[in-house]
């Protein structure tokens, strides 16, 4: 990998970190008991933790060779990398920016992403690349809880009443379309996904839906219309405020 | 016999020995605890309302990092409290009930809007700060588990007020906008965070009865004194001021005088007429009852599991 495709790696990782932390953020306070609140808004934290780790490695990366790529606020920083850059330029999945939905789409994608996660972050921690080593090694075990405590909702939604059944299954219908992205060259990766999933969809009483059309562009920036109105509320202040501390 | 053990009662709060669950208590001491520790418990949760609002908006990813542990930690303090107030023989969800209702009060402070980044900073240092000021003689509360609640509450809160400190200083030291930012934020939150200590002692009818029990160690206006007094120092640190032209320092007195508080204002927000009484009530109204599902989807799976458990095992 050169140095632009791992930047680009690095920006991925803490796009989807800090996109899916900034939907997770959104039930705190709002959640549907109090002890979820908590472990949702807990959940968020370690996403929004993730980021920073990786916005560091990139601006670290790109401040060593500022010609590397044009268009960034130099020198970067985690706060340039998330604040001051255009929908176009986020690298995050089309998943991760989804709007929350119900607790059986929340639930769900929580699920669906942090097993994706879960066997990258094992990927990389043995990479390579030092700079991600160490932060791969770290957010693996916040993201280990992370697939437990989906994986039990999945289950407990699909094999709860009629209606949580409904919703769940609703929810798969729904997320399922938004899963391929996630795939486009490791196919390892794939087959350890779908076994994970398979295995807790079957607990919860779930099917993998037939081959459908899978969305994709997150990762070369071409969004849904959702990531804008998340970054004009994450990043109105330091646009309205230029160059300001805070 | 009810006279001796009220005589009793009276006499192990006198020597400061803690009141357990268990233990007999005046029927109107159970009664006031437990409105007292769910009101507690409300504001903590209703708390998280007005601060959350400006998570998806921090202007760093380490403000939005420390912001979101802190209403967090709110979330927690809200369940210590219910927890506590529990061993009094209420549920969680008679107090739920009580508060969607609108049977019991919670702190009349979050029923003011955050409508700037520089209010999450004021936030911290007033009303956090004032918290602490009201909670920490309650770590000395005679009633067992509320006191030991107050004391992991507590800790917390401290964190939360330098946090909140240290944002202003921030903004103290940043540009004309972030400075007036600061100083509106101020402006708008002074008056609500000093009442937050409650009415004047003579209009407070409870308290006399709550000393006595050592529920409450000071009263609303000694406490409020006492806050006064930190902060208008502490304001100097910042380069602010309060919006109180009255407040001077009263040298024979050995503090600070301070203006009017406007009580009206105090009672019609109690009553339901401030500015966001409505939304936060109806927040907390719609998450519960958009749970109802989640609730009865997760009680229905224990269900189930346990009665294929026994079945395995027979
Ligand atoms: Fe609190
Ligand atoms: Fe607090």
């Amino acid at each position: 990998m050169n140095k632009t495709q791992q930047f680009n790696q690095l920006l991925n990782l803490a796009d989807n970190a800090l996109i899916i932390g900034h939907r997770c953020s959104e039930w705190c306070g709002h959640g549907p008991v109090l002890e979820q609140d908590i472990a949702i808004s807990n959940i968020a934290l370690d996403y929004i933790g993730q980021a920073r780790n990786f916005y560091q490695a990139a601006a670290t990366l790109i401040n060593e060779d500022p010609e590397m790529l044009t268009g960034f606020v130099l020198p970067a920083t985690e706060d340039s990398l998330a604040y001051l850059r255009d929908q176009r330029e986020f690298r995050n999945h089309l998943i991760t920016e989804l709007p929350n939905g119900d607790w059986a789409v929340t639930t769900l994608r929580i699920f669906l992403f942090s097993a994706y996660q879960y066997f990258l972050y094992t990927q990389l921690k043995d990479s390579g690349d030092l700079s991600v080593n160490a932060i791969a090694e770290k957010a693996l075990k916040e993201v280990t809880y992370h697939v437990k405590w989906s994986a039990d909702w999945v289950i407990r939604l699909g094999d709860g009443t009629e209606e949580s059944n409904r919703r769940i299954r609703h929810a798969v219908d729904h997320l399922w379309a938004y899963t391929g992205e996630l795939f486009l060259q490791e196919s390892e990766l794939q087959q350890q996904w779908l076994q994970k999933v398979q295995l807790v969809f079957e607990e919860a009483g779930l099917v993998i839906p037939e081959k459908t059309w899978m969305h994709q562009g997150g990762t070369s920036g071409n969004h849904t219309e959702h990531l804008g109105f998340i970054l004009a509320e994450m990043q109105f202040l330091q646009r309205a405020y230029p160059g300001s501390q805070w | 016999m009810e006279k001796t053990s009220e005589a009793f009662f009276q006499d192990k709060i006198d020597r400061e020995i803690r009141i357990e669950p268990k233990d007999w208590m005046p029927e109107k001491y159970r009664q006031t605890l437990i409105r007292q520790i769910s009101q507690h418990a409300h504001s903590e949760i209703i708390g998280m309302l007005p601060e959350g609002n400006w998570i998806t908006r921090a202007p760093s990813l380490r403000r939005k990092a420390i912001l979101l542990a802190k209403v967090q930690d709110e979330a927690g303090h809200g369940l210590y409290l219910y927890s506590a107030a529990e061993t009094l023989g209420i549920s969680r969800d008679e107090m739920y009930e009580q508060l969607h209702s609108g049977r019991a009060k919670y702190s009349s402070i979050f029923n003011y809007p955050t409508l700037s980044w520089a209010d999450i900073g004021v936030i911290g240092w007033l009303v956090d700060g004032a918290a602490i000021m009201n909670q920490v003689p309650l770590c000395r509360s005679s009633f067992g588990p509320y006191a030991r609640a107050m004391v992991r509450v507590c800790k917390e809160e401290s964190f939360h007020q330098r946090q909140g400190f240290e944002i202003l200083l921030t903004l103290s030291r940043g540009t004309e906008a972030q400075r007036s930012m600061a100083q509106d934020a101020i402006n708008r939150w002074w008056w609500p965070s000093i009442m937050m200590f409650g009415p004047k002692d003579d209009e407070s009818p409870n308290s006399v009865q709550s000393m006595k029990w050592k529920i409450k160690r000071f009263s609303n206006d000694e406490l409020r004194q006492k806050f006064i007094d930190v902060t208008a120092e502490q304001v100097k640190v910042l380069g602010f001021t309060l919006p109180d032209p009255n407040l001077k320092w009263n040298k024979a007195r050995g503090h600070y005088d301070y203006g009017a508080i406007n009580w009206d204002e105090f009672w019609q927000v109690i009553q339901g007429n401030g500015p966001c009484n409505k939304e936060r009530l109806e927040a907390r109204k719609k998450a519960w009852e958009e749970g109802e599902w989640v609730r009865a989807a997760a009680s229905a799976y224990t269900t189930k599991k346990n009665k294929r458990n026994t079945t395995v095992a027979a």
